[in-house]
């Protein structure tokens, strides 16, 4: 029988109902007395000398308040990079400023140049239209590896290149990894490209800066992943206001995907202007802006080395990959293509051997940033490309020589710095092989055939890292923040209570499965707890929702809140009731002393913390309210193993997927409605990836893909019914709930088994020489390959 | 968007004469001006709507049995009525239902995107643009990518598109905007067959004379395998390169005749 409530139960998102019927609370939906709205004007050259920027038209147009330009910015602090790499050779990363308004240069389309505060939306957009800029055009950096070169125009001139930083990891390991390379009896190599995606969540950003010139209060809301991360770089490096007097709230928030992880130079310059201008200062994103102003995700060019004895062991691996940073480093940018994927290049295998190199580069290109997996996704794809090619290359079965390299014995050290708790390849590759009728799939290509379709079938394997992060870990690895979460439980007299997270719910649906977590710890209905989040004033300093961390680190603070409430309760029950601490019992929302049948119930403890007239004030306080902060002293690792079957058709190379099959390792899952709906907008995105999605720039910088026009979102009708299944579950061995996360892995783990079906395909169709096809595999790909 | 006056004829003439301004811009069912105006990529002092004017709307069979389609008239119309199927499955796979219930005829035509879908119908049947000056045969209308013969201020009021015997069109999508990547119509005539190809020249739809020819002969499949269409004029952008359109032109001409009905 399935849980109808508590962990494990699949409990109806309680959220949906006020999205679904409109009722949500968006940024964009406040509106304050007496706001003003700014309009950014935007460079539309990706690389030039600011030689002037004329206002004086533009001001005396209707209804300009106030416009801004880089000069108002002088001395003030631009947006900080929250992570710092230290290369190869032991020095930081270069590290350009990032200006709230250009400064002297403009370095992407959509870098913002001026900012114009007017009264209305329109009559800011009029007078934006009215600055004259005189821009000195200079040559575009777009190609990364033209960009390394020497004597490359470069993005920044006070840097020394392009280069920011080139990171080996782990370099004391290069020597034996070159010598099992040497020793190898087989070596298989892969060139790819991981395609440059724009993230595009339902809602885009807005900012409304406020500012209360009675207490000098600054107030910003944003749509943010978390709120208090950005209080604390806007504030501290910023603006220079102490966070005691900032208060950034994100309400509801409509999907992230990592693009709102990031201080944005727009929720600077709101909360700036609202106090230069005396007024709220609002700025909603249009579509065509995000496409040019939202971090961009993955964009790596990769060269990935296996190394193979006689016996299809892996020996070794060896990387070479150029990450783009865009034209100035985002938030975690320095952090993605290093610490999220070098430490996730031994994936599910047991290869003693591996290194990895990234060269980071500063192009003339949007910043990119985390996107849905961040890192993971890349190396997932590089490892399970390569492994696919080594099996055709060496005639095996690719299912078998994965399964011979599984790691098998946890908790496990990797050759690139983690250690792997605990996990069951074997168990999910087995679970996947149930859900998919290998044996069929003869049977299945046969009758494609008839119909003039190729098909293939593609194997993957992922495992990633979540539960972000040990802070003492993270900091020694240049993180200059922690990564810990919290929470704080309050209790009310009459037993309702309300947890108030530092984790941000953005789609997730937070507010049922943690509400399900501590209804089912104390014993209560899920309708008794109310989960509160978004809002500096009200929630305890936390880290906010990203690398799927929220259950397992800000589920895991909650835990620990609720166990102090209960500890708290059990010594004012055993009052209530004068028996001794040790002997109380809590269960299904009753009290009672062990052995007796004496009893109080939840109401009648919460009511005496609060009416404390039979109370033991001598040994306690009165009231329920406890916080607690968790640092998790590892990460999680769900893993798993995923399947594809396409049709290609010959004549146009269109690729369809005729069926995808999930089976993950999440540890334990709290609702498994929830899982599965993150399991499939994963796949959505890593298909999208696979498939479709595609940001594209000339040779000028101009982003070609720059409207749904051209950038393809995958619809609902490109996805197949997707098979999941969590059943295998490996319950993680260091946080409270045993739970590992579930949020990106179908991102990460989907591209590669798509590509390999789309291979299979041609390579069982005759076409042996395509043995890679670079993403996104659109039709004009796909049958370019099959051109020869 | 800019400001604009705007107003809602409801007869011909007076559209012709509010359109008489140059400032003036007729608006069809608004799915590719409002955009473009929105971005401020258009510009206009004055929308003369024309989905208010009777005379323009609505779908009937002439007596001559050509299909006569007024020039306001709404794809999602034209996808629900049933004397040219080969039409009436064009128009319903034109963009999404909000689109083809706002979206006119006389808006698609007189915009001549090059990868609309109704230029190949129009040029493929031999359809007549009437205007409110007018008449001007397909085979003259259509000038080059969002070219037409189309004077200033001039409103296609009606088109009239001879039935053919069977006809289909085949649409091979843009990934992103789902218009025709490559899209083609063949018509077959008591007195010949005409194919029109949209999506993929730099010149806006054309007509396929080599497999028109070959088809009269044999209207088969087979008689389009030995053909190629050139690549030269054929548009090269993220979504395909030239050859990639030129080979889908022939693949969809093939899929088409197979297809007629
Ligand atoms: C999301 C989306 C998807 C689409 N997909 C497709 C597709 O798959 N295939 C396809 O073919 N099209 C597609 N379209 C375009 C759509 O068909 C438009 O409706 C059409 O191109 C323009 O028709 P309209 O009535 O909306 O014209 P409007 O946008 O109102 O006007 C377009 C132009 O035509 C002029 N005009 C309008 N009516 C007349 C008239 N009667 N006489 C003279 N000039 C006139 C206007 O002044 C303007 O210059 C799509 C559009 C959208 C928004």
């Amino acid at each position: 029988m399935p849980k109808d409530h508590g962990i494990g139960a699949s409990s109806k998102r309680r959220e949906d109902v006020r999205f679904l019927t409109g009722q949500g609370r968006y940024t964009d939906d406040i509106n304050l007395q007496g706001q003003a709205y700014v309009h950014f004007l935007r460079s539309d050259v990706a690389h030039g000398v600011l030689r002037s920027v004329d206002t004086s038209a533009a001001a005396e147009m209707p209804g300009v308040v106030r416009i801004f330009t880089g000069t108002d910015f002088e001395g003030v602090g631009g947006v900080p990079c929250g992570w710092q790499v230290t290369d190869r050779h032991g020095e930081p990363m270069q590290e350009p400023a990032h200006p709230i308004l250009a400064q002297g240069k403009v370095r992407y389309v959509g870098d913002a140049i001026a900012a114009v505060v007017a009264e209305t939306k329109e009559q800011a957009r009029n007078a934006a239209e009215a600055i004259e800029l005189d821009i000195e055009e200079l040559p575009a950096v777009v190609d990364m590896k033209t960009a390394v070169q020497e004597g490359a125009t470069k993005v920044h001139d006070d840097l020394t290149s392009n280069l920011c930083y080139d990171w080996g990891f782990v370099e004391e390991n290069k020597p034996a990894v070159d010598a099992a390379f040497e020793a190898a009896a087989h070596v298989t190599t892969l060139e790819l490209v991981n395609n440059r995606l724009s993230p595009n969540p339902m809602e885009p950003r807005v900012a409304v800066g406020d500012y209360n010139p009675g207490t000098d209060d600054s107030t910003l809301y944003t749509t943010s992943q978390n709120p208090h991360v950005i209080r604390l770089l806007m504030g501290a490096f910023v603006l220079g206001i102490p966070e005691h007097k900032l208060r950034v709230v994100a309400p509801d928030v409509g999907g992230g995907f990592g693009s709102k992880i990031f201080h944005y130079v727009e929720e600077a310059f709101c909360t700036f202007a609202a106090k230069a201008c005396r007024r709220p200062v609002k700025w909603t994103s249009s579509r065509s802006e995000a496409f040019i102003t939202d971090a961009h995700g993955r964009d790596h060019v990769t060269k990935i080395e296996l190394a193979l004895d006689a016996d299809n062991n892996f020996t070794g691996i060896r990387t070479d990959t150029y990450a783009n940073m865009g034209a100035y480093l985002s938030t975690f940018a320095p952090s993605v293509p290093t610490w999220l994927h070098g430490t996730l290049m031994a994936g599910n295998y047991k290869t003693p051997n591996i290194y990895v190199n990234v060269k980071a580069v500063f192009t003339n290109t949007v910043p990119v940033d985390a996107y849905r997996g961040a890192g993971r996704p890349e190396a997932t794809f590089q490892l399970e490309r390569v492994i696919d090619k080594a099996a055709r290359e060496l005639g095996v079965d690719p299912i078998e020589l994965r399964r011979q390299n599984f790691i098998t014995e946890f908790p496990y050290a990797t050759p690139v710095a983690v250690e792997y708790d605990t996990g069951d390849y074997e168990g999910t590759m087995t679970k996947l092989l149930e859900m998919i009728d290998r044996d069929g799939f003869e049977g299945r290509r046969a009758e494609s055939e008839k119909n003039g379709k190729l098909r293939g079938i593609g194997v993957n394997c992922y495992i990633e890292a979540c539960g972000i992060a040990p802070s003492a870990l993270v900091g020694q690895l240049g993180a200059r923040a922690g990564l810990y979460e919290s929470a704080t439980v309050r209790v009310n007299a009459t037993g309702g209570l309300v947890v108030m997270t530092g984790s941000h719910s953005h789609g997730q649906g937070h507010e049922t499965s943690f509400a399900q977590v501590v209804a089912d710890m104390i014993g209560i209905a899920e309708d008794q707890v109310e989960i509160v989040h978004g809002d500096t004033a009200n929630t305890p300093m936390g880290m906010g929702t990203y690398g799927s961390r929220s259950i397992a680190v800000g589920g895991s603070a909650m835990v620990r809140a609720t166990e102090k409430i209960i500890a708290k309760a059990k010594k004012i029950a055993a009052h209530l009731m004068e028996a001794s601490e040790g002997d109380i019992e809590l269960k299904d929302g009753q009290f009672s002393v062990a052995g007796t049948d004496k009893s109080v119930a939840w109401g009648d403890v919460t009511l005496a913390a609060y009416v404390p007239h039979n109370y033991p004030l001598e040994e306690i306080e009165p009231g329920l309210e406890e916080t607690a902060f968790y640092d998790p002293n590892n990460f999680t690792y769900p893993a798993g193993a995923y399947a594809c079957e396409v049709e290609v058709d010959p004549d146009t190379g269109k690729v369809e997927i005729m069926s995808f099959a999930a089976a993950d390792d999440f540890g334990n899952v709290i609702n498994p409605m929830i899982v599965e709906g993150q399991v499939h907008g994963g796949l959505a995105q890593g298909i999208g990836q696979a498939l479709l999605e595609n940001v594209s720039y000339d040779e000028n910088g101009q982003l070609l893909s720059a409207s749904y026009m051209d950038y393809t979102m995958p619809r609902a009708g490109d996805m197949p019914m997707f098979q999941v299944d969590h059943s295998s579950q490996t319950p993680c061995t260091h946080n409270p709930l045993g739970v590992k996360g579930c949020g990106e892995a179908g991102a990460i783990g989907s591209p590669p088994s798509v590509v390999n079906a789309v291979v299979d395909a041609l390579q069982r169709a005759g076409h042996t020489n395509v043995t890679h096809i670079d993403m996104p595999l659109t039709p004009a790909r796909v049958w370019a390959a099959m051109q020869g | 968007m800019y400001n604009f006056e705007f107003s809602k004829p409801s007869t011909i003439a007076d559209a012709v004469a509010a359109l008489s301004s140059d400032e003036a811009q007729a608006l069809g069912g608004g799915q590719t001006l409002l955009p473009t105006m929105k971005q401020r990529l258009a510009q206009t002092d004055m929308l003369v709507s024309l989905t208010g004017i009777g005379e323009m709307q609505g779908i009937c069979v002439g007596d001559d049995g050509e299909l006569c389609i007024g020039g306001a008239t709404t794809h999602a119309a034209v996808a629900a009525d049933g004397n040219y199927p080969g039409l009436a499955s064009l128009a319903g796979r034109i963009g999404d239902p909000a689109v083809r219930n706002r979206g006119t005829i006389g808006g698609s035509l007189a915009n001549n995107d090059p990868s609309a879908c109704y230029p190949a119908a129009a040029l493929a049947s031999g359809a007549t643009i009437k205007t409110n000056a007018r008449d001007i045969a397909a085979d003259d209308y259509f000038q080059g990518m969002f070219d037409t013969a189309l004077e200033d201020g001039e409103i296609i009021t009606e088109v009239r598109f001879p039935i053919p015997e069977v006809s289909n069109y085949q649409k091979f999508v843009q990934p992103a905007s789902r218009f025709a990547l490559v899209g083609v119509f063949v018509a077959k005539f008591a007195d010949g067959v005409r194919v029109a190809v949209t999506g993929a020249s730099s010149d806006g739809v054309f007509r396929w004379a080599e497999a028109e020819a070959a088809l009269a002969a044999d209207f088969s499949k087979a008689a389009v395998d030995a053909l190629a269409v050139p690549s030269g004029d054929m548009i090269s952008d993220l979504h395909g390169t030239a050859d990639y359109r030129a080979h889908l032109a022939k693949v969809m001409t093939g899929r088409a005749v197979a297809a007629a009905s």
